[in-house]
């Protein structure tokens, strides 16, 4: 057991948890049902009046809320408080659409502060740290949040943002950064640029780094560790909701505790929206309950998670919730499965094959089948066809033991998988449905 | 006492053979022994050939995967019962023959070499020419 930001928050009992959720539910559903026109619209087509929602458990009876909402009520649409009474807005990258922004009064920020104080404590975090803040700054949430949460704790905290390697390294040398916080890809960058100039892991100052906003691997938390010389902890959050932080990992680095006083966590069936109990695989779903400016009911992230309640052994009682483990978009159901191409590319790397493969879906005599081609490796390559074909058996079964079907397992040549404009075509679905 | 094989990752499908021994003429590779393993999804195709490192480089920048095995390589006469021969001696020592292939002439003449690869290379090769087999090196 560690210390803790807020322990009284953070080691609640689960009957306080509730109590604390049931209260802000019920405030919530009444503060958008009075404020945005949008919400009220929504329930009253659902039939459900503020009386209705009681408290958590009366929560599947709300209608989600999805990215494509918040789209269309671009810019402030869905905001509940008066614009007088926001004081900053923080938007998406838009990459895959347009622009969500999301608004933020006071308090908002407070509290999102609060969570990202949170995540710092919990990786060893206190007032004697200096904490290198590498997320970039502005419409981004990275930095903000993290430069907030650092204040909050007390760190030195040291604004770099992003980019800009070789300052980042001597900022990290000269002021002996203990906590780094970035992007896993720009920590693994880092650590390779400082082996290359010929610092050793137990020359490096950094001691702890909180690494998020984008997919990351159990392989890639070790070789971070391992060239940083520190321990590599994942933290969640999306802009939509209020940034990082909204679940963060403790010393266990097992899973992430939800910040369960601020978000109500649920995992649904992504087809059909039924709510899924605690150890099953589904579409993680949020709602927001003390927000202010921006709350959501019920907002879909399309990440694919596992929730668990099981006891920490940090203290902690927030549920925890695994690292996306996919996206509902890039969900394949075969034989009424839910498979996902990043659960087959965890078993390649896992028996010793590389990521290049292709996941071919067809349908025969009505049944789905399942084929995927992996091309062949030196690693795996030996002069013996017994030992290669078992490798492939063994490749076969812990597929099936991963996806819970049967996949058949084709050994290509290298380089022989489709790749269009340097990245593979992942997913050939000929089934005719 | 071994000389060095090339084994080569295809896959098994119409095309890749032709495509396989077209860079090897196209490079000047001299075969001098072959022969394919396979299943039916993919083979190995096992290679002899004048310059290992030179044939295993040509593969390697045409993309296949190559592995330098070292095999025991016996010249016996050419003549009916002369495999037998190498057969038996290995069979009493309890010797189990993982793969094997044979080829006419080239190093020596009137004569033929049988490529041999077992669990045990050092073990065959004592057995084999302590009855008096010849063996190739490189
Ligand atoms: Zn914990």
């Amino acid at each position: 057991m560690g210390a803790y930001f807020q322990e009284e928050i953070e080691c609640a009992s689960a009957g306080k948890i509730k109590q604390m959720q049931d209260e802000r539910l019920a405030a919530q559903v009444k503060h958008v049902w009075d404020n945005v026109p949008f919400y009220r619209k929504k329930l009253e087509e659902a039939g459900i009046k503020p009386e209705d929602i009681k408290g958590r458990d009366d929560l599947h009876k709300l209608p989600f809320t999805t990215k494509a909402d918040l789209r269309d009520n671009y810019p402030d649409k869905l905001v509940a408080v008066p614009l007088d009474d926001c004081v900053r807005i923080q938007s998406t990258s838009g990459t895959t659409g347009k622009r969500v922004v999301a608004y933020y009064t006071k308090e908002d920020i407070d509290l999102w502060e609060d969570c990202c104080a949170r995540a710092i404590v919990a990786v060893g975090g206190s007032k004697k740290d200096v904490c290198q803040v590498s997320y970039g700054y502005g419409l981004f949430t990275g930095g903000p949040g993290l430069n907030g949460g650092s204040h909050k704790v007390g760190c030195l905290t040291v604004p770099t943002s992003s980019g800009n390697t070789d300052r980042q390294i001597m900022f990290i040398n000269d002021l002996k950064t203990t906590i780094l916080c970035c992007t896993p890809s720009y920590a693994a960058y880092l650590g390779e640029s400082m082996k290359e100039m010929g610092m050793k892991p137990d020359e490096i100052p950094l001691k702890a780094g909180i690494f998020g906003a984008e997919a990351w691997s159990e392989e890639m938390r070790n070789d971070i560790q391992k060239t940083l010389g520190i321990k590599a902890y994942d933290i969640y959050g999306l802009t939509e909701l209020s940034g990082p932080g909204v679940a963060f990992e403790c010393s266990e680095q097992k899973g992430m505790h939800v910040n369960e006083d601020h978000f109500i966590a649920e995992v649904v069936d992504p087809e059909t929206g039924e709510p899924l109990p605690d150890g099953e695989k589904g579409e993680l779903i949020f709602t927001s309950i003390t927000k202010k400016a921006f709350p959501l009911l019920r907002y879909r992230t399309r990440d694919i998670c596992i929730l668990s309640h099981e006891k920490c052994g940090c203290g902690r009682t927030h549920v925890k919730m695994t690292k996306p483990l996919g996206r509902t978009d890039d969900m394949l159901i075969i034989r009424g499965v839910n498979v996902f191409p990043s659960q087959i590319e965890t078993v390649l790397l896992k028996e010793g094959y590389q990521a290049n493969y292709q996941i071919i879906v067809d349908r025969v005599n009505n049944t789905d089948t399942l084929d995927v081609h992996v091309e062949m490796t030196p690693e795996v390559f030996t002069d013996n066809v017994g030992e290669i074909s078992r490798r492939q058996n063994e490749l076969v079964a812990a597929l099936r033991s991963m996806l819970g079907i049967k996949a058949n397992v084709t050994l290509v040549a290298p380089k022989s998988i489709i790749r269009s404009e340097g990245k593979a075509v992942r997913v050939i679905d000929n089934r005719k449905i | 006492m071994s000389i060095s094989q090339i084994s080569v990752f295809l896959e098994n499908k119409s095309g890749s053979l032709s495509e396989f021994s077209g860079v090897l003429s196209d490079n000047n590779i001299n075969i001098q022994a072959m022969s394919v393993a396979e299943t039916s999804e993919f083979g190995i195709v096992r290679l002899i050939t004048d310059d290992t490192y030179d044939a295993a480089t040509v593969l390697k920048d045409a993309g296949y995967i190559a592995r330098i095995t070292p095999v025991t390589c016996a010249t016996i006469e050419d003549r009916p019962g002369s495999l037998h021969e190498i057969i038996s001696v290995l069979n009493k020592s309890g010797i189990d023959v993982d793969y094997m292939y044979a080829f006419l002439g080239g190093r020596k003449e009137n004569h033929a070499h049988i490529i041999l690869k077992t669990e045990d290379d050092k073990k065959t090769d004592a057995v084999l020419k302590s009855a008096g087999i010849e063996l190739l090196e490189d």
